[in-house]
């Protein structure tokens, strides 16, 4: 019983930080229909303005993780102005061709400025050891990633279905034509959810850290990982992805525990059967 | 198709003759991609020789040529090799950081009269491939036999490998297994985990339902070594007394940094750390450093390229630098030198080095920075491997 708890709590806590760090990739591919294949590339940078304010600079976790969300977001103004702009409503093929020269820009940058070691984000005194849950112990920082998931979780929901904002993206997205007749600023529309969509890569990449170390092919390493809990989830819907998460999480501690030697086997298998029974993932809601 | 080829290499061959004076060594590794790293320190290895012994071998000059093949694959490097053999006529194969890749290349060999040496790839399986492969890197047998002594010593008896799942891993399990059970502990679980692991916790819930007194563990270095301690750490197996002993993969140096206090106290056995203590090394370090530009990436398979270029001016001053791949090997045979990481020889028998396997632990230097301290030598070691796989 002891280790159905234990192995719940790794499930749980590794869940969360594929959320975090996939929401954004969930809501620039649903919402957006943009397939950005350079989500992992910005949670990469992300992770790296992190830990050079973190390690080199000495600065606090709180300003660290606030300085990476605004750095990636304007990194990434100009690339949204003068890429991306020019494949919202391309066909996947040009999308995925542009974002994965994207991602591989990336990785050279990185490579030259940062070197190809691992980098850490140090964590603050009170995310660092371990809680003790009574039956086990737990590091503190994958509480905070639990946490962080939820309030991610929440704020979002809130954002697309009960503000006025999340209508007239909604409204964007449906029909652009017609939400810029009705006065809907569909451009400035776009370049704040795709601002959001970055900022929460980044902050998925610092929080996730632990879990998937910041190193120059971080953006290629874990694109599937994204990629695939986007499709179970459901492309833009934000309870499909967490539910998503939760799944996979489980699926893929649990055969971890009780048989590593299959490796991701249980994984992708259930990967398999979810898009065979839900084509357009767990919660999707676009044709 | 073959008798063209086999033609080409012939006019190859006959026609280097007239271009004795500068002969060419390629050098096939990864130099982008992923393990650009690796590939990094190979070269810095080479420049390190050179710059310490010059780039002349009596009234011959070497050139090296680079190859890159990213990541294991086999076919790429076959055919980069080939075509160093072929277009670029050089006498010497060399480098090689994946045991797929350097297997890959060893058909050449004889048809080119080229000798190969082997720079790092670690499977003890490669010198039997062909009589001109000369390995101046480690195995994985070599390296994983002595902790388990030193986990004896400890007073373990009960222990639980977890190794990543593919050859080297499996070698690791193997040797650990052999040697550990040889003075008289168990091995009480053994579990491979997949390459592609980023979360560690289930699998440190297996080494507590166990049972085990100590975890012996091999991942290749890299990032997942990192996620590997962490969660050994944090699922309060250190604080639970529960000892891990690894080869020095785990603890390679340019992962040091990143690993910091979670590292602490690791105790791993290896061939070569940096910080190793003779004039030799201080001068290897020194030149190696100055040659990769940053001096944290410095880590092991620069060791195992500066001792390959020694071996191949052994070889280029033993043929006068004809090409003669026969004569080159035997010359090789038996060599005795002291390289940075200590006393060496190629054995006659495997051609392969016969070294040094240190035990150490990490620790933090005075200036804050974390290193690999050698605590104990295990002289002369073979290669346990081919023994165990006749």
């Amino acid at each position: 019983m002891q280790t159905v708890f234990s192995i719940a709590v790794d499930a749980l806590a590794y869940g969360m930080v594929l959320f975090v760090i996939s929401i954004g990739l969930s809501v620039t591919m649903g919402l957006m229909r943009v397939v950005n294949l350079a989500h992992g590339a910005f949670a990469m940078i992300g992770g790296y303005i992190a830990s050079y304010a973190a390690r080199d600079l000495g600065l606090g976790y709180a300003v660290a993780v606030l300085l990476a969300v605004v750095g990636t977001v304007l990194i990434a103004i100009p690339v949204e102005r003068f890429l991306y702009r020019r494949i919202y409503g391309a066909p996947e093929l040009t999308q995925v061709l542009m974002t994965i020269g994207i991602t591989f820009c990336i990785i050279g940058i990185a490579n030259f400025a940062f070197g190809p070691t691992l980098k850490t984000i140090p964590l603050p005194e009170a995310l660092r050891g371990s809680v003790d849950l009574g039956f086990r112990s737990i590091a503190t920082h994958r509480l905070f990633a639990i946490v962080c998931g939820l309030v991610v979780a929440a704020a979002l929901w809130v954002l697309i279905e009960r503000t006025a904002f999340g209508i007239k993206l909604r409204a964007a997205v449906d029909n652009a034509a017609m939400a810029a007749a009705l006065g809907v600023r569909t451009e400035i529309i776009y370049a704040v959810s795709f601002a959001v969509a970055i900022g929460l890569a980044a902050f998925g990449g610092v929080v996730g850290a632990e879990l998937l170390p910041v190193e120059p092919y971080y953006a290629l390493r874990y694109m599937v990982t994204f990629l695939v809990v986007v499709s179970v989830g459901g492309a833009g819907s934000i309870p499909g992805a967490l539910m998503a998460c939760l799944l996979l999480g489980a699926i893929d501690t649990t055969g971890r525990y009780l048989a590593p030697e299959y490796g991701e086997f249980f994984f992708y298998l259930a990967v398999i059967v979810i898009v065979i029974l839900f084509p357009r993932g767990l919660a999707g809601r676009f044709k | 198709m073959k008798k063209l080829v086999t033609a080409t290499i012939a006019a190859v061959i006959f026609s280097s003759a007239a271009y004795a004076d500068t002969i060419k060594v390629g050098v096939v590794g990864p130099f982008s991609g992923p393990f650009a790293l690796q590939g990094k320190n190979f070269k810095a290895g080479i420049d390190a020789f050179f710059a310490l012994n010059g780039n002349t071998v009596g009234d011959d000059t070497i050139e090296v040529i680079y190859r890159d093949v990213p990541q294991a694959d086999p076919a790429q490097s076959k055919a980069l090799a080939q075509e160093l053999v072929v277009k670029e006529g050089v006498q010497y194969l060399a480098g090689f950081y994946f045991t797929p890749d350097a297997m890959a290349a060893t058909p050449i060999l004889e048809q080119g009269n080229v000798p190969m040496v082997v720079m790092n790839a670690a499977t003890s399986a490669i010198v039997t491939k062909s009589p001109y492969v000369v390995r101046t890197s480690f195995t994985t047998w070599q390296t994983s036999t002595p902790i388990a002594k030193v986990a004896k010593d400890a007073g373990v008896t009960k222990v639980i490998s977890l190794v990543s799942d593919y050859g080297p891993g499996v070698d690791a399990e193997n040797a650990f297994k052999a040697a550990f059970e040889k003075v008289g502990g168990q091995v009480v679980e053994a579990i491979r985990m997949p390459l592609s692991t980023n979360d560690f916790s289930p699998i440190m819930q297996r080494v507590k339902d166990s049972g085990a007194e100590g975890v012996f563990a091999f991942l290749p270095s890299g990032p997942t070594t990192l996620g590997f301690v962490k969660a050994f750490n944090e699922n309060g197996l250190k604080d639970g007394g529960i000892k891990l002993f690894a080869p020095g993969d785990l603890t390679q140096e340019s992962d040091l940094p990143a690993l910091g206090d979670a590292a602490l106290g690791v105790q791993t056995t290896f061939h070569y750390a940096v910080s190793h203590d003779s004039p030799e090394n201080k001068s290897f370090v020194e030149a190696a450093q100055k040659a990769i530009g940053n001096p944290a990436e410095l880590s092991f398979p620069s060791v195992g390229a500066f001792d390959g270029m020694y071996v191949i001016s052994k070889m280029i001053e033993a043929t006068g630098g004809e090409q003669d791949a026969a004569k080159a090997v035997e010359a090789v045979k038996g060599l005795s030198w002291t390289s940075p990481r200590g006393p060496v020889t190629i054995d006659p028998e495997s051609r392969h080095i016969t070294q040094n396997i240190y035990l150490r632990e990490v620790a933090k230097a005075d200036d804050g920075t974390y290193y690999n301290k050698e605590i104990q030598t295990f002289e002369n070691q073979g290669d346990p491997g081919l023994a165990a796989a006749k």
